[in-house]
C-alpha cells in the first residue's frame, strides 16, 4: 500500500528538488534518487583543485523564480547571495570597455544615439519577455483537440500579447521569430555594443546571431523574474541546489544520492517504480523524471512502452550543447587592461562584433572548435571568499562555440578549444596563462557524461519555437505527464526550460497533484 | 495633363493583374513602366540573337489558377508546359532522380537508402497537408491580429477554424514547420545527406539563409505549394519564355481598355492635401489620378518615389529597414548544342528538368557561410534548367538555353561594387562548376548573360537583386508584409497602395498580390465581387 503512495523522483537537479519539495508540503512521500555523490545536477559546486571550487556547469543566476524562492524558504534554508545585479562588461580589443549596468550602458566611445536606443531596448526587450515570464507559472495547453481549460490557458497567452498594446504587439510579432543580428543592426551602430547584445542572446544555443530564433531565446534569458538580471551565489551554484534540498527534505523528501537509476519499472500499463544500477528495486505509484526526456523514455523507460510516432519525436528532440565551460585555477587576479579593480568581478564578455561570434558559430557548425571563440568570464571569487584561498581566484567561463561531435575525436578537441580560449583571454589579460594553476574544460560531450544530459545541452534541448510551450518537450505531451500511466517529467526539457528557474518542477509538481484530485 | 483614374507604377507581373482587375472594374488605368519593355522579373528577352532568355524569373507554378481562368490567359498566349525530370549529380558521378510516379521515385530513394524509401511517403502526405492549408489563404488579404475591426476578427476566427480542421497534430506540425530550418525538417524524415540535399534546395533559393538556418522549411513550402493544371508541386515552362506570363497579363488588361507606357519611370508620386492626386515621371510629364498603386519594392517605393515630407517618419524609418538582401545570381547561356552529362548517359528524360550538383548539406551550407564573408559561393548551389528541351521556340533549332540560378551571389563585395573583375570571376566559378559535370559544356558556350544582384537591380530594379522583394522570414511574411498595420495593400497616405510581390503572400510569379490589392481598392470604391478571393476550386 504504502509503495504504491510512494513518488520517486528521478535526479536532484534543481527542478526535481523543486518538485520533491513541492509534492512532500502537500504532504506526499517522496523519494528522490540522485546519481552523483551531491545534490544540484547542473547546478553544482565543485573542487577544481585543492582549496578552489568552482559551479560545475551553470554560474550565475538570472532566473530563479522568486515565488518559489519565497514559498520553499530558501533564504532560511541557507542561501545567500554574495553579489547581486552584477554588471556586464563588454570588452573591446582596444579602445574604451563597454558597461552595462541595468538600462545604462556607458562607455566613452559610445555614441551619444546608442546610448538612448540601449534604454529603449532595455526596456522593450523585458516587456516583451514579460509575456514569456508569465506562461512559466501556467501548465501549456493542448490546441485542437484539448478541453475548456487548454482554451483558457492558450486565450490567456493571446491576451498577454494584447496587453502590450498595439504598437509594442505589432513590434513584438514582428521580432519574436527572428535573428537577433537582424534587431541590432536597425538600433545600434557601436559593434562593441551590438556583439554584447547578440552574445546574450545565442548564450547557451544552437544558434548564430544570424540565425532566426535568436530573439526569441534572448527573450527566453529575460523571462525570469530577475528579467535578466544576474547574481552569484555565496559558494557556487551548489548553493542554490543545497537550499532547495534542505527545503526539500523539511517538507519531509527523503534523499538518497548516489543511487543511479537504471530502469523504469512497468507493471502492465503503468509505472511500478525504478530499479537501480545495483539491482535494488524502488516500488512506486508515480515517478517523476528530472532527467532529459530523451534518456528518460529511450533509456531508462525503453521504447517498447511508446507508441511508434512519440518515439520518433522524442528521437529528434534538438538537443545537442554548444556551448563549452572553462575552468581555472588563478595564482593571483589577472590583469585586464583598462579594467578598474572595481569591476574586475563583473560578469566580462569577449564578443568584440556580432561577426565575431557568428564566424565562431560557423566553425563549430562543421564539428570544428571554433579558434576564436566568444566568452563570458567569471570572477566569482573577487565577491565570494569561500571559492578560492586568500589573494588567489578562480575563473569560471562560458565558451562559445563547441560541437557535440567534434571532428576530431574528444581529447585533442578539448585541448583545442583549451588552447583557443587561453589565447583569447591572454590577449584580454596578458599573463594569465603564467597564473593558472589547475584548468578544465568541458566540452558538450563531457557535460553529457557528467552531468548526465543528453546532447550536454543546458536546457536539455535547444529553446526554439519549435520546441517551447506546448510543443516542449514534444508536441501533444507538453502537460508533464508522458504517455505512460504514472510517469512524469519535470525537468528543463520540459515548459518552461533551463535556466535554474524550477518553474518546470513546480508545474510539474501541480500537475501531478491536480491528477490525482481528478482521479 | 492627363486624368486617370488609377495609375499603377511598374508593369510587372503584379503590377499589371493589378491594373488588369482595375480595368475591368471599369476605371481608367494606366500602368508606367520605366524599361522599354513590360513584365519587370518575368520577361523574355532577345539578348544573343535567335536565342529567347526568360533573363531573371525562368519557371512557372506559383500562378494562381483562379487568375489563370479569371483573367482568361490561355486566350491571351500563355500556354504552361509542365516539365518532368529534375536529377542531382554528385561530385563521385551518382545520381538522384526526380520522377513523377510515385513507386518509381520510392525504388530511387530506396537504391540510396531504404529507410528513407518508407519516409518519403510520410513526407510527401506532410508537405502536401502543408500545401492544402496555406493554398487558400493566398488569394486572401491577411487579417491584423492587433485590431478589433469586426473584418478582422472574423478573418481571424475564419484562419482558426481552417486551421483546427486539420487536427491538434497538424497545428504542432506547422507550428514547428513555420520555424525550422530546412536540414533539420528533412532530418525528421531522411537519412541520406544526399537525398536531404536534393530536396533542401527549395528551401533556400532566393533567400539570404543556408540550409541550417531556423526559417528556411517555409521557403521551401513557398516552392510547392504551386501547381501546373492542378498537379500540386509541379513546374513547368512559359512556352516563349517568362515574358509570355507577363505579355498574357498585359493583353487581357489592355482587352478591358487599359493603357501601358513603357520607357516612363516615374520620378514621383505626387501628394495634395494628405491624399494621393497622381504621379510624374522623369521625363517631365504629370499624370493625375487619385489612386496609385505602386508595383515597386516597399524599399524603393517609400525611399525612392516620395517626397518624405509626405509620409510619416516610421515610414521612411521602416522601409530602410526593410529586409531585402539580394542573394541569388544567373546566368544566361546560349548554347551551340546539348551538353552531355556522363553521369547520365545519353538521352536521359531526367536532364529535361532542373540539375544540381550536390554532395552534402555542409556544402550548401559552406555556401552560404560564403555569401555572409561578402562574397560570392566558391561551391554555388544551382539550379540549372534546359528550358529549350522542353520549348523549342526558346532557340534556333539544335542549339539551346540554358538558365542557371545561382546562390548565393551578394549585392557588395565585401561591401564594395561589383567590378568587371569580380563579375568575370563569379562568371568562371559557375562556368567551371557545371563543365566539371559536363566535359563538352565549354566548347558548346556561344554567349553568357552575367546577371548579379547588381545588374538584377539596375534593371529590373528590385533593391539589391532580392528576388522576392523582401526575404520570407517570419517578421516579414503574412501581417507583417510590408510592414505591421501596413499589410492590408493600403499605404500610409490616402489613396496610395502597394501591390507587389513585398506585399501577402510574397514573391514568386504568383499575381496574387497584385489581384488581392486590386480586391481592396475595389473594396475601398465599393465595387466588391470582381476579384475572386480564396479558394475556388482545387
Amino acid at each position: 500500500m504504502t509503495d504504491r503512495n510512494r513518488i520517486v523522483v528521478i535526479g536532484a537537479g534543481h527542478n526535481g528538488l523543486v518538485c520533491a519539495a513541492y509534492l512532500a508540503r502537500a504532504g506526499r512521500q517522496v523519494l528522490v534518487l540522485e546519481a552523483a555523490p551531491q545534490v544540484g545536477g547542473a547546478a553544482v559546486t565543485r573542487e577544481l583543485a585543492k582549496g578552489f571550487r568552482v559551479s560545475g556547469c551553470a554560474h550565475v543566476c538570472y532566473q530563479l523564480d522568486s515565488g518559489i524562492a519565497r514559498e520553499l524558504a530558501l533564504a532560511s534554508h541557507g542561501l545567500k547571495w554574495a553579489r547581486e545585479g552584477l554588471k556586464t562588461v563588454a570588452l573591446a580589443g582596444a579602445g574604451e570597455h563597454l558597461v552595462l549596468d541595468g538600462s545604462r550602458a556607458e562607455s566613452p566611445a559610445l555614441p551619444d544615439a546608442d546610448q538612448k536606443a540601449y534604454a529603449d531596448y532595455h526596456a522593450r526587450m523585458r516587456r516583451f519577455a514579460r509575456v514569456l515570464g508569465k506562461q512559466h507559472h501556467r501548465i501549456p495547453p493542448r490546441i485542437g483537440g484539448g478541453g475548456r481549460s487548454d482554451m483558457m490557458t492558450a486565450a490567456a497567452l493571446g491576451l498577454d500579447i494584447r496587453r502590450l498594446g498595439r504598437d509594442s504587439m505589432r513590434e513584438f510579432l514582428r521580432i519574436a521569430g527572428i535573428n537577433i543580428f537582424d534587431v541590432l543592426e536597425e538600433l545600434f551602430e557601436s559593434p562593441l555594443l551590438k556583439g554584447a547584445l547578440a552574445f546574450d542572446a545565442v548564450l547557451g544555443t544552437n544558434l548564430g546571431p544570424r540565425s532566426n530564433n535568436s530573439v526569441l531565446a534572448l527573450l527566453h534569458r529575460l523571462s525570469g523574474d530577475a528579467q535578466g538580471s544576474l547574481s552569484l551565489p555565496e559558494g557556487g551554484m551548489g548553493s542554490v541546489s543545497e537550499a532547495l534540498a534542505a527545503a526539500a527534505r523539511a517538507a519531509g523528501a527523503t534523499i538518497r544520492v548516489n543511487s543511479p537509476v537504471a530502469r523504469i519499472t512497468m507493471e502492465g500499463d503503468r509505472v511500478s517504480g525504478v530499479e537501480l544500477e545495483d539491482g535494488e528495486i524502488v516500488p512506486a505509484g508515480t515517478v517523476v523524471s528530472n532527467a532529459d526526456p530523451a534518456q528518460t523514455l529511450l533509456r531508462l523507460l525503453g521504447p517498447r512502452h511508446l507508441e511508434t510516432g512519440f518515439v520518433h519525436r522524442v528521437r529528434h528532440i534538438r538537443s545537442k550543447g554548444m556551448a563549452a565551460k572553462l575552468h581555472l585555477a588563478l595564482e593571483a587576479m589577472p590583469t585586464i587592461a583598462r579594467l578598474g579593480p572595481d569591476l574586475a568581478g563583473e560578469r566580462l564578455l569577449i564578443a568584440p562584433d556580432p561577426g565575431y561570434i557568428e564566424q565562431a558559430f560557423d566553425a563549430a557548425k562543421y564539428g570544428q572548435c571554433s579558434p576564436e571563440p566568444a566568452l563570458e568570464i567569471m570572477f566569482p571569487s573577487v565577491y565570494d571568499k569561500t571559492l578560492a584561498p586568500a589573494g588567489k581566484h578562480v575563473l569560471s567561463a562560458i565558451v562559445l562555440y563547441a560541437p557535440f561531435d567534434p571532428r576530431a575525436s574528444d581529447a585533442p578537441a578539448r585541448q583545442q578549444m583549451l588552447d583557443g580560449a587561453l589565447a583569447v583571454l591572454e590577449r584580454a589579460a596578458p599573463g594569465i596563462r603564467r597564473q593558472v594553476i589547475a584548468s578544465e574544460l568541458l566540452l558538450p560531450a563531457d557535460i553529457e557524461r557528467e552531468f548526465r544530459i543528453t546532447g550536454g545541452h543546458w536546457h536539455h534541448g535547444e529553446l526554439a519555437l519549435d520546441q517551447m510551450l506546448m510543443l516542449r518537450p514534444v508536441p501533444g505531451a507538453a502537460q508533464y505527464a508522458m504517455p505512460v500511466n504514472g510517469l512524469w517529467l519535470c525537468g528543463a526539457g520540459c515548459h518552461p526550460g533551463g535556466g535554474v528557474i524550477g518553474a518546470a518542477g513546480r508545474n510539474a509538481a501541480n500537475a501531478v497533484l491536480a491528477q490525482e484530485k481528478a482521479a | 495633363m492627363t486624368h486617370y483614374d488609377a495609375i499603377v507604377v511598374g508593369a510587372g507581373h503584379n503590377g499589371l493583374t493589378n491594373a488588369a482587375y482595375l480595368a475591368r472594374s471599369g476605371l481608367k488605368v494606366l500602368v508606367l513602366e520605366a524599361n522599354p519593355w513590360i513584365g519587370g522579373a518575368a520577361v523574355s528577352r532577345e539578348i544573343e540573337k535567335g536565342w529567347i532568355y526568360s533573363n531573371c524569373s525562368y519557371v512557372c507554378s506559383l500562378l494562381r489558377p483562379e487568375l489563370f481562368r479569371d483573367l482568361e490567359l490561355a486566350r491571351h498566349g500563355l500556354q504552361v508546359v509542365p516539365y518532368g525530370g529534375g536529377v542531382s549529380i554528385t561530385s563521385n558521378g551518382d545520381i538522384l532522380g526526380n520522377y513523377t510516379d510515385e513507386q518509381v521515385q520510392r525504388r530511387e530513394f530506396a537504391r540510396h537508402n531504404p529507410r528513407d524509401a518508407d519516409a518519403y511517403h510520410r513526407y510527401s502526405t506532410d508537405v502536401m497537408r502543408q500545401c492544402k492549408f496555406i493554398r487558400p489563404l493566398l488569394l486572401r488579404t491577411p487579417p491584423d491580429p492587433t485590431s478589433f475591426k469586426p473584418r478582422d476578427i472574423r478573418e481571424m476566427m475564419f484562419l482558426g477554424r481552417e486551421f483546427a480542421k486539420f487536427g491538434e497534430q497538424f497545428i504542432y506540425d506547422t507550428m514547428r514547420f513555420y520555424s525550422m530550418s530546412i536540414a533539420d525538417f528533412l532530418g525528421e524524415y531522411f537519412e541520406s545527406d544526399l537525398i536531404k540535399c536534393h530536396l533542401s534546395g527549395s528551401g533556400i533559393i532566393g533567400s539570404a539563409m543556408g540550409v541550417y538556418s531556423p526559417g528556411t522549411a517555409y521557403v521551401l513550402l513557398h516552392h510547392y505549394m504551386g501547381d501546373v493544371d492542378g498537379s500540386i508541386g509541379a513546374w513547368g515552362f512559359a512556352r516563349g519564355g517568362m515574358g509570355a506570363v507577363s505579355k498574357a497579363i498585359a493583353n487581357s488588361f489592355k482587352s478591358f481598355g487599359g493603357e501601358i507606357q513603357t520607357d516612363a519611370p516615374v520620378a514621383r508620386v505626387i501628394v495634395k492635401g494628405g491624399r494621393v492626386a497622381g504621379v510624374a515621371t522623369t521625363n517631365g510629364n504629370e499624370y493625375r489620378a487619385k489612386i496609385v498603386v505602386s508595383n515597386l519594392d516597399p524599399r524603393r517605393t517609400y525611399t525612392k518615389i516620395f517626397d518624405p515630407q509626405d509620409l510619416p517618419p516610421a515610414i521612411v524609418e521602416k522601409a530602410k529597414n526593410w529586409k531585402i538582401r539580394g542573394s541569388s545570381g544567373k546566368l544566361n547561356i546560349a548554347l551551340d548544342g546539348l551538353p552531355e552529362f556522363p553521369a547520365l548517359g545519353k538521352n536521359n528524360p531526367l536532364a529535361c528538368g532542373d540539375m544540381h550538383f550536390l554532395d552534402s548539406l555542409e556544402k550548401m551550407e559552406r555556401a552560404y557561410d560564403d555569401w555572409k564573408n561578402g562574397t560570392w559561393s566558391k561551391e554555388p548551389y544551382l539550379d540549372l534548367l534546359i528550358p529549350s528541351m522542353t520549348d523549342p521556340t526558346m532557340a534556333p533549332p539544335g542549339k539551346h538555353f540554358m538558365s542557371v540560378f545561382v546562390q548565393y551571389v551578394p549585392p557588395f563585395i565585401n561591401g564594395r561594387e561589383w567590378t568587371d573583375a569580380d563579375r568575370e570571376g563569379f562568371k568562371n566559378t559557375v562556368l567551371d562548376q557545371i563543365a566539371r559535370y559536363s566535359p563538352n559544356f565549354r566548347s558548346l558556350v556561344r554567349h553568357v548573360e552575367c546577371r548579379t544582384p547588381r545588374e538584377i537591380e539596375n534593371e529590373v530594379g528590385l533593391t539589391e537583386g532580392n528576388i522576392f522583394q523582401g526575404e520570407l522570414t517570419m517578421d516579414q511574411l503574412l501581417f507583417n508584409r510590408p510592414f505591421p498595420g501596413y499589410a492590408q495593400y493600403r499605404g500610409p497616405v490616402k489613396g496610395f497602395y502597394m501591390c507587389g510581390s513585398g506585399t501577402h503572400p510574397g514573391g514568386g510569379v504568383m499575381a496574387a498580390p497584385g489581384a488581392n490589392a486590386a480586391r481592396e481598392i475595389l473594396m475601398d470604391l465599393r465595387r466588391p465581387g470582381i476579384v475572386p478571393e480564396g479558394w475556388q476550386d482545387d
